[in-house]
């Protein structure tokens, strides 16, 4: 029944990624790629912003050492969510399946994951990662066998499909919680003035991220503590 | 076309990297964070997350100024009202599309 309510919820971020993943196969096929290429990478890595730069780095000949640092740089938000969604599992995600879930805790995963009242089991994650996983691995595939037969009207238009999911989740929370309206609003004037001022640009879009989450965060959390929840207490193994 | 020993070798430094950033934390933390400026700051990531990653991106997500403003205005109308995501989504799609054929 978890992991069936999974594969729901995820249903939405199949589709988004199965859009954005579409035109990750026509860049890297454009790019000099064979359909396969593509496909092994959105297979092993999962993530968008730091496949696009590593195709890119990949293409010009780039060193390993830069590549790891790119990822590092780009892929550092999700050590943030996989900390956070370290609070939220329960005694089913034990560690074979924490090392197995964890290659698909993409963004929109872990925000799915975190809006779920209370914790979150093995069968849960395993429903709500399948489907994003197939859809972005399928979507790669087909974007880069067939990108050319779509019309662009279409795919331009699917691009917004997974800020549309974005703004579904954050949006009953924000209407409700005045704390969450503030951190929203902190964390989006930031990335605003981080993406529009030249001053800014060499910040990449993965640090942005984390930078605009970070202060958000440690805002929130300074001026508008939440009450301590209950289970953080019950159990034994604290963390301190 | 790209040589496959060099992309074996970028691909493993690839995902290892993007691997062992997921995967590390939710290995290594089993306890609970009791610090309560933690767990609060902790419990604003995901929407801070969110804000950061939707605004200003969604506005370039198109690649028509014109109907991503569209698009993510539906898509906040119907959020607000706690749509579920599936309709918010395609909604935005559909709109967007309809406005970038104008």
């Amino acid at each position: 029944m978890n992991y069936r309510k999974g594969l729901r919820d995820g249903l939405p971020i199949a589709l988004g990624y199965l859009s954005v993943s579409f035109a990750f196969g026509i860049q890297a096929t454009m790019a000099g790629l064979s359909p396969l290429q593509a496909v092994l990478i959105s297979f092993f890595n999962v993530t968008s912003a730091g496949q696009l730069a590593g195709l890119q780095l990949m293409v010009g000949g780039a060193g390993l050492a830069e590549m790891a640092l790119t990822q590092l740089t780009i892929n550092l938000r999700y050590a943030l969510m996989s900390l956070s969604l370290s609070q939220k599992l329960d005694n089913t995600m034990t560690t074979p399946h924490r090392l197995l879930l964890s290659f698909c805790n993409t963004d929109e995963v872990f925000v799915v994951a975190s809006q779920q009242k209370g914790k979150v089991g093995k069968g849960y994650l395993y429903g709500l990662t399948n489907g994003p996983f197939a859809g972005w691995v399928l979507g790669t595939a087909l974007g880069a066998l067939a990108g050319g037969l779509l019309p662009a009207a279409v795919t331009d238009a699917l691009g917004i499909a997974i800020y549309g999911m974005f703004i579904a989740i954050v949006l009953p929370p924000f209407r409700h919680s005045q704390e969450v309206r503030v951190v929203v609003l902190v964390a989006v004037a930031m990335s605003c003035v981080m993406t529009l001022v030249p001053l800014f640009g060499f910040i990449s879009d993965g640090f942005r991220i984390i930078l605009c989450a970070i202060v958000a965060s440690a805002l929130g959390a300074w001026l508008m503590p939440q009450p301590v929840r209950e289970e953080a207490i019950e159990e034994g193994e604290a963390l301190e | 076309m790209m040589e496959w020993t060099s992309f074996w070798k970028y691909l493993l430094v690839m995902a290892g990297v993007t691997y062992l950033i997921r995967m590390l934390p939710l290995a290594a933390i089993r306890g609970r964070v009791r610090s309560r400026f933690l767990q609060s700051f902790l419990y604003y990531v995901p929407y801070a997350v969110l804000g950061a990653m939707t605004f200003p991106a969604v506005f370039g997500s198109t690649g028509n100024l014109w109907s991503a403003v569209a698009g993510t205005a539906a898509a906040l109308a119907l959020g607000w009202f706690g749509k579920g995501l599936l309709t918010v989504a395609a909604v935005a799609c559909g709109v967007a599309f309809l406005v970038g054929l104008v």
